[in-house]
């Protein structure tokens, strides 16, 4: 099967690569999400350790 | 010193909440007329001619129904939490599920009952043949019964929350919906000739788990509006 | 049992135990899903009703479990903060809701996807799709009640509440949805129903699910990480925390 015939996907390319970006962007979207959250709360989580930190010095 | 029992703090409850009522009829009032004009929405956005009308019939009238029950339900507790009777209640020793179910029960005999005293003359306005009434009665009846439990339980929940009347819809719609399915099915089925008895049987069936776990659950839901 | 989950349920422990764990449920998730995907788009044989457009089962079917897994997760998660008080389980089922609901999501837009071709509309009522679609609201409706409350115990604790019915109606709600779409059916076949196809074709969704399952977890860890950051904020023990 040539590469041509693959990304054709018989006819139904628009479909079949629609749903699969479409997957790829959910868990790619979730990826990023769930590192982002984290190093947000993080950095907030420092923040508020270096400011009671300074208020109590 | 005897604790009263509950049935009779129930019945208290039940007799104050009816009185309570009874001095703001308006406000009992207002889910009412919101029903009748929802349901008339349905012809002007559609047609007037009652047999293409008769085919949603059924689902009008439930939909409406859901929709004003879920009106209704958002002051259910409000003024007992603001003014703090709910945690006289909740410290009260007396079992919270009785007792809020009084509540829920006194509010479906104020709004549920009336809609069903409405509906059959609704439906009728939409096509729904006379064959059709007792059915439609015997489920709203279910229906309305097990959406003021439902919804005591969102209400209790979102006691707190701001405008929470739209989340208050948000939650228990979905919940809701089995109630739809078998309950606007039955009122069809009767409509054809056929029997409704399955439906019914199931809309039954929800009713009485209902009816069984959600005094439960308001209980802990009200404790936790209640306790923070 | 109990004075290792005590001591698991603990903060500071459960977050570097979360971190060491993460990556053996990512790398494998990563690895099974590539497998999977190629496995689905290139080595399985196209069917002979559908063509190649059937190979969108290979991510809607696992989006679709995935969606419901976690809601029972989520819902557990909960009961379990609710009744023993562990505020550890109240935050996993904090962590799990945005994930199911995005699966949720998935399910809809990618079996919406598959029914253009197949049935001709963008949208049917068919029962999987509309159990699918009655699941978001129940997800959204958690997360909105979440998130009207400012104090995060009783956010955790009505939420809870909330789950828990939820996930009671969940098996009710799917019986009458089916019941009602079989009422307009000769057959009573769901219509995006996994086709009775042959074992090599099925290879690949097993995969799949198992590659999302286990990126699931990787999630679950990582997002329980961020809420364990959030609820503890001034907790001296993150000083040492890597």
């Amino acid at each position: 099967m040539s590469l041509g015939d693959f990304l054709h996907m018989g006819g139904y390319a628009g479909y079949v690569w629609t749903a699969y970006g479409l997957t790829t962007m959910v868990l790619a979207l979730n990826w990023v999400s769930a590192r982002g959250n984290e190093a947000e709360q993080r950095d907030l989580a420092m923040r508020r350790m270096n400011i009671d930190k300074e208020n109590r010095t | 010193m005897r604790r009263a029992a509950v049935s009779s703090a129930a019945r208290l409850v039940f007799r104050r909440d009816l009185t309570l009522a009874w001095r703001r009829w308006d406000e009992v009032a207002q889910p009412l007329i919101f029903y009748v004009v929802v349901t008339t929405l349905f012809p002007l956005a559609t047609t007037p001619d009652l047999s293409e009308l008769s085919k949603i019939a059924s689902g009008v009238v439930w939909v409406a129904a859901l929709l004003s029950s879920l009106l209704a339900l958002e002051s259910l507790f409000r003024s007992d939490v603001e003014d703090g009777t709910m945690e006289q209640w909740v410290l009260s020793g007396q079992p919270l599920g009785w007792l809020l179910l009084a509540k829920v029960v006194c509010h479906w005999v104020l709004t549920g009952l009336p809609l069903v005293v409405i509906a059959p003359i609704v439906g009728t306005a939409l096509g729904l043949p006379f064959a059709a009434w007792g059915t439609l009665i015997v489920s709203l009846l279910l229906g309305t019964a097990t959406l003021s439990i439902l919804g005591g339980i969102g209400a209790a929940l979102t006691v707190g929350v701001r405008r929470g009347s739209v989340l208050l819809s948000l939650l228990v719609l979905p919940l809701a919906m089995p109630l739809l399915i078998f309950g606007s099915r039955a009122v069809m089925m009767a409509m054809d000739g056929d029997s409704p008895a399955g439906p019914l049987q199931l809309l039954a069936a929800i009713f009485f788990l209902v009816l069984s776990l959600g005094p439960l659950a308001m209980s802990a839901a009200i404790r936790i509006s209640v306790e923070s | 049992m109990w004075i290792w989950v005590h001591k698991f349920g603990s903060p500071p422990h459960a977050y570097r135990l979360l971190g060491k764990l993460a990556p053996w449920f990512g790398w494998p998730a990563l690895g099974l899903i590539l497998l999977a995907t190629w496995w689905g788009l290139v080595k399985a044989p196209a069917d002979y009703q559908q063509g190649d457009a059937f190979r969108i089962l290979y991510v809607h079917a696992p989006s679709a479990w995935m969606s419901m897994f976690t809601y029972v997760v989520m819902a557990v998660a909960a009961g379990i903060g609710l009744v023993w008080r562990i505020k550890l389980a109240h935050a996993a089922a904090a962590a799990a809701a945005p994930i199911g609901a995005s699966f949720t999501f998935l399910a809809l837009a990618t079996g919406s996807i598959w029914g253009k071709p197949m049935w001709g509309t963008w949208w049917v009522w068919d029962a999987r799709l509309t159990s699918e679609l009655i699941l978001l609201f129940l997800y959204l409706g958690y997360m909105a009640l979440r998130s009207s409350f400012d104090d995060p115990q009783r956010a955790d604790r009505a939420s809870a509440v909330l789950a828990i019915v939820g996930v009671i109606n969940v098996p009710i709600i799917h019986y009458s949805v089916k019941w009602w779409s079989t009422l307009h059916q000769a057959a009573s076949v769901t219509k995006l129903a996994k086709p009775s196809i042959a074992l090599p074709m099925l290879i690949p969704l097993f995969i799949m699910i198992a590659g999302f399952q286990l990126y699931f977890g990787w999630l679950i860890c990582r997002r329980l990480r961020g809420e364990i950051l959030r609820r503890e904020r001034n907790a001296s023990w993150l000083n040492e925390a890597s």
